[in-house]
C-alpha cells in the first residue's frame, strides 16, 4: 500500500476518519516529500517547444459538453491528443488530488482546471508554471477574470470560466410597496423589506449565503469593497479592520439584529437560499446567476415564475461588488508537451469556444465579446448586468495560505452575523489571524 | 496459550515455527509499523518554508521542527483553542454517544430476542440504518434538520440545528445514536442467543421477576459480547469524521480530533496533521487500555470472585437469586468461551 497510493490522496485517507490509516496515508506521502529538492524547487523553467498527447484534469464534466470540445480538437490535432481526467465533483477533492499530484511529482496530469482562489498557492509552490502572455488571448478576457489568474504580477493561469453574484428581486411584491425599481443600496432594500414586511405575514426579507463556509468568504468579500475597502491591499497586507470592513460586516449584522435577513440564512447555501426563494419566503436573493434557470422553470416547481427581476447586488455605498467565482486553466509543472497544453489552453479561451460554452452550459465565460453577442443576450435578459457585476467584481484574497485565511474569515464573520461576537471585535481579531498567517 | 506451545515443541521446531511466521511479521512491521514510525516522524517536521518576497515562491523541503507541531496543537493560538474544542466534542460524542446508543442497543435486541413470531422483519427494520453508509445518513439527517425540514415541522417549532451552539451537538448524537444503536444489538443479539433456556425457567421456578431476570441472569451472560461490542463503538466513535462533517460542515460545534487532522492535512500542513493524528493515536489507545483493564479484568476476574456478584440482592427471592446467578456463573465461563472465540 505505501508505494502503490499517491493517487490516494492524503487528504481523502484522513477524511476516512481511520486513524491507522491516516497515519499510513500521511507517512506513505511524507516519504516522497523528503525528497523534493531544497532550493527554489523543480520545473520553474517550463518548456514551450514540446508538442505530444497531454491530460486535461479537471471537475467532474457535470454539463456533458466538455468531450465535444475536446472531441473538436482532437479531430485537428491527431498527433497531440488531448485525454480528459475527470475529478471529484468537489473543489477540495480536486485540489487535494492536484496536489498529492505534485507532490509526487507525476506527469499524469498537464492541464490543470483550477478554482481561482488557488492560484497563489500552486503558483507559490511552483506546482504550475508562469504563462507567456503573448500567446494566449488574455487581452480579450474580463480584467478581473485576469487578475484571479496573477500571482506576482505574473500569469500562471488563463481565465476559462468566471462568474458574479446578482440581486433578485420580487417584483410583484415591490409594486405592491409601491417601488417600482430594485434597490441599489443596503438601506434601501431594508426600506423595502420593513414595508414589505409590515403588509405581508410570512414573508422574510433578503437570503445570501451566511452559513460557516466558502459562501461566506464572498459574501464578505464582496460587501467589504462595496464599502469602499479591502480584506487585503494590493501589497498582500490585510486590511480586515479598517472602517470600511467594519461598516460592511455591521451593514449586514444590522439586517440579521433587525430581522431584514432572516436568522435562518445562517445555515443558508446556494441552494438553500435559493429554495428558500423560489419557495416564495424571501423578497430579495443574492445569488449565482444559475438560478434564473430554476425561477423560470415551467414544471410548477417554481412559486415566482415571471415575478422576478435581477440587477446588481446592493451595495452598503457607491456600486453593489459581487464576488469574482470561476476556473482558470493552468499547466502542471512536471508536465510533458507544454507546448501542446499552451496551445490547447489558448484554443479553449478563443471566441468561438466561449461563447458555445456560455451557450450550451448557461455558465458565464471570461472573454469579453461573448457579452456583446445577439444570441446569448436572447437568451439571458440579464447579460448586461452580470458583465457589469463581474467588471465591478471583487476577487477573493490572493494568498498563498488560503484555506487559513478562508477559514479564518468565516469564523469572523459568522461569529458576528449569529450574535455572539461584535463587529469591531470580530474584525480586529480578524486582522490580528491575517496577520499572523501572512507573516509566516 | 504461547506458554503451553513452547512446553510441547522442541527447540528446533520452535525456531521453524518462527522462520515460518517471519514473512507475516515482517509485513506487519511494514504495513503497520513503518508507517506508524513515520507519522511520528512526519510530525516532527515543518513542510514548506517562507515566501521569497521578491517572487513570492515558497522554499520547498521539510525541515526538523522538534516538539514544535504538538506545542502548536496545543497552544497555538488559532490551533490550541481548536484542539481543546475538538477534544472535547470527540469525548462528548463518545461518551454520550456510546453510553445511550448501550442502553438503546441492549433494548432493542431484547426486543428482537422477544419477537419470535416476526423476528425476520423486526430485525431487519432494526438494521437498515446500520446498512446505510454513513455519508448517506448524514446527508439525510441534514435535510430532516435543516430549518424548514421535516424535524422543525413535527415540533412546530424552528431550531436552527446547523448553526453553532449545543443544538448542533445534539443533532450530531441524534444521527449517530440513530445509525449505530443496531450495531450493538445486533452484536447483544448474537450474545443473548447463545443464553441457555433452561437458565431461564430455572430463575423463573425460583419465582424471579423480570427485573432481577435480566440484572442478574440476562446482563452478566451476555456481558462479554456487550463488552466487545461497546469497546469497538467507543473506538469508532473517537475517530468519528465522516458524521459531523457532512451535517455541520466547518461548524466549531461539530469539529473532532480526526477533523482537525484532515484540515491540518488539507492545508499542506502536514507535520501538525500528523501531530494530531499521533495525539489522537494515543488518546484512543490510552481510553482503550483503561476500559480494557476496568471492564476486561472484571469479565475474568469474576471467576475468582464469586461473592462479588451476589453482594448486591435484592429483598425478595434472596435464595433463589443467589442459587440462579450461581449456577449461572458455571454456564457463563462455559459461553464465555464461545463468545470470545466467535469474536476473535
Amino acid at each position: 500500500m505505501s508505494s502503490s497510493n499517491h493517487g490516494l490522496g492524503r487528504r481523502s485517507v484522513l477524511a476516512a476518519g481511520g486513524l491507522g490509516a491516516s497515519a499510513l496515508g500521511l507517512a506513505a506521502c511524507g516519504g516522497s516529500d523528503d525528497s523534493s529538492s531544497g532550493g527554489s524547487g523543480g520545473g520553474a523553467s517550463a518548456d514551450f517547444d514540446e508538442h505530444g498527447p497531454i491530460t486535461f484534469a479537471t471537475g467532474k464534466d457535470t454539463t456533458g459538453v466538455l468531450k465535444d470540445f475536446l472531441d473538436r480538437w482532437n479531430k485537428d490535432h491527431s498527433d497531440e491528443k488531448v485525454t480528459l481526467v475527470e475529478l471529484p465533483e468537489s473543489a477540495d477533492d480536486q485540489r487535494s488530488q492536484f496536489i498529492n499530484n505534485a507532490q509526487a511529482k507525476s506527469d499524469a496530469y498537464t492541464v490543470l482546471g483550477l478554482d481561482v482562489v488557488w492560484t497563489a498557492e500552486f503558483a507559490a509552490n511552483q506546482w504550475v508554471v508562469e504563462l507567456p502572455k503573448d500567446k494566449l488571448p488574455i487581452d480579450d478576457m474580463i480584467p478581473a477574470t485576469v487578475e484571479t489568474a496573477t500571482y506576482f504580477d505574473k500569469l500562471y493561469a488563463m481565465p476559462y470560466a468566471t462568474n458574479g453574484q446578482l440581486l433578485f428581486s420580487r417584483k410583484d411584491l415591490l409594486k405592491d410597496a409601491g417601488y417600482d425599481e430594485p434597490p441599489a443600496t443596503y438601506d434601501e432594500m431594508y426600506e423595502i423589506i420593513e414595508k414589505v414586511m409590515a403588509d405581508q405575514d410570512g414573508i422574510n426579507g433578503f437570503g445570501g449565503q451566511f452559513a460557516k463556509y466558502e459562501g461566506l468568504t464572498c459574501q464578505l468579500t464582496g460587501v467589504v469593497k462595496s464599502a469602499g475597502g479591502e480584506l487585503f491591499d494590493n501589497d498582500g497586507k490585510p486590511q480586515a479592520d479598517s472602517d470600511a470592513a467594519k461598516l460592511g460586516l455591521q451593514t449586514l449584522r444590522d439586517g440579521f439584529d433587525k430581522k431584514y435577513i432572516p436568522k435562518e440564512a445562517l445555515t443558508y447555501k446556494e441552494e438553500e437560499s435559493r429554495q428558500a426563494f423560489q419557495d416564495g419566503k424571501l423578497v430579495f436573493l443574492q445569488n449565482w446567476p444559475y438560478v434564473y434557470d430554476k425561477f423560470e422553470a415551467d414544471d410548477g416547481s417554481s412559486k415566482v415564475k415571471d415575478k422576478v427581476s435581477v440587477s446588481l447586488v446592493p451595495a452598503v455605498k457607491g456600486e453593489g461588488t459581487s464576488t469574482v467565482g470561476g476556473l482558470n486553466y493552468a499547466i502542471s509543472a512536471f508536465a510533458k508537451n507544454m507546448g501542446t497544453a499552451l496551445d490547447f489552453i489558448a484554443f479553449m479561451g478563443a471566441a468561438e469556444q466561449q461563447k458555445a460554452w456560455f451557450l450550451q452550459t448557461g455558465n458565464p465565460t471570461a472573454a469579453t465579446a461573448v457579452y456583446e453577442d445577439e444570441d446569448l443576450k436572447k437568451k439571458y435578459p440579464f447579460l448586461d448586468t452580470l458583465k457589469d457585476s463581474i467588471d465591478k467584481g471583487a476577487v477573493r484574497p490572493q494568498v498563498v495560505k488560503y484555506g487559513d485565511v478562508t477559514q479564518a474569515i468565516q469564523e469572523a464573520a459568522y461569529g458576528c452575523l449569529s450574535g455572539d461576537t461584535e463587529t469591531d471585535a470580530a474584525l480586529s481579531d480578524l486582522q490580528k489571524q491575517l496577520t499572523d498567517l501572512t507573516e509566516k | 496459550m504461547a506458554d503451553a506451545h513452547s512446553r510441547r515443541v522442541t527447540g528446533g521446531q520452535g525456531r521453524m515455527a518462527y522462520l515460518l511466521l517471519l514473512p507475516t511479521l515482517v509485513l506487519l512491521a511494514l504495513v503497520v509499523g513503518f508507517p506508524l514510525v513515520l507519522s511520528a516522524w512526519q510530525s516532527l517536521t515543518q513542510s514548506g518554508g517562507d515566501i521569497d518576497p521578491q517572487t513570492g515562491i515558497i522554499k520547498q523541503g521539510d525541515t526538523f521542527v522538534g516538539l514544535d507541531n504538538y506545542v502548536e496543537a496545543f497552544t497555538g493560538s488559532g490551533a490550541g483553542a481548536g484542539f481543546w474544542n475538538a477534544f472535547w466534542n470527540t469525548t462528548l460524542f463518545t461518551v454520550v454517544g456510546v453510553s445511550i446508543e448501550t442502553v438503546l442497543g441492549v433494548s432493542m435486541a431484547l426486543i428482537m430476542a422477544r419477537a419470535m413470531r416476526s423476528t425476520g422483519i423486526v430485525r431487519a427494520s432494526i438494521l437498515v440504518p446500520w446498512a446505510i453508509p454513513t455519508v448517506v445518513s448524514a446527508l439525510m439527517w441534514q435535510l430532516i434538520f435543516d430549518a424548514n425540514g421535516i424535524f422543525n415541522r413535527v415540533i412546530h417549532y424552528q431550531v436552527l440545528w446547523t448553526t453553532e451552539g449545543w443544538q448542533a451537538k445534539a443533532a450530531v448524537l441524534i444521527a449517530d445514536i440513530w445509525k449505530t444503536a443496531p450495531y450493538i444489538g445486533l452484536l447483544t443479539l448474537a450474545g443473548l442467543q447463545t443464553i441457555d433456556e433452561q437458565v431461564y425457567e430455572a430463575a423463573k421456578m425460583d419465582g424471579a421477576d423480570r427485573w432481577s431476570t435480566f440484572w442478574r441472569i440476562t446482563l452478566p451472560l451476555v456481558r462479554p459480547v456487550l463488552v466487545v461490542a461497546v469497546l469497538f463503538r467507543l473506538l469508532d466513535a473517537m475517530r468519528m469524521f465522516d458524521l459531523p462533517y457532512v451535517l455541520l460542515g466547518r461548524l466549531e460545534s461539530g469539529q473532532t480530533l480526526s477533523m482537525l487532522a484532515s484540515d491540518a492535512a488539507g492545508k499542506t500542513n502536514y507535520g501538525l496533521a500528523s501531530a494530531y493524528s499521533m495525539i489522537l493515536f494515543a488518546y484512543i489507545c490510552l481510553v482503550a487500555f483503561v476500559f480494557i483493564r476496568v471492564l476486561g479484568a472484571d469479565v475474568i476476574g469474576e471467576q475468582n470472585k464469586p461473592a462479588k456478584r451476589g453482594g448486591r440482592r435484592r429483598g425478595d427471592g434472596e435464595d433463589g437469586a443467589d442459587g440462579g446467578s450461581g449456577g449461572s456463573r458455571r454456564t457463563a465461563r462455559r459461553l464465555r468461551t464461545t463468545a470470545e472465540g466467535s469474536m476473535a
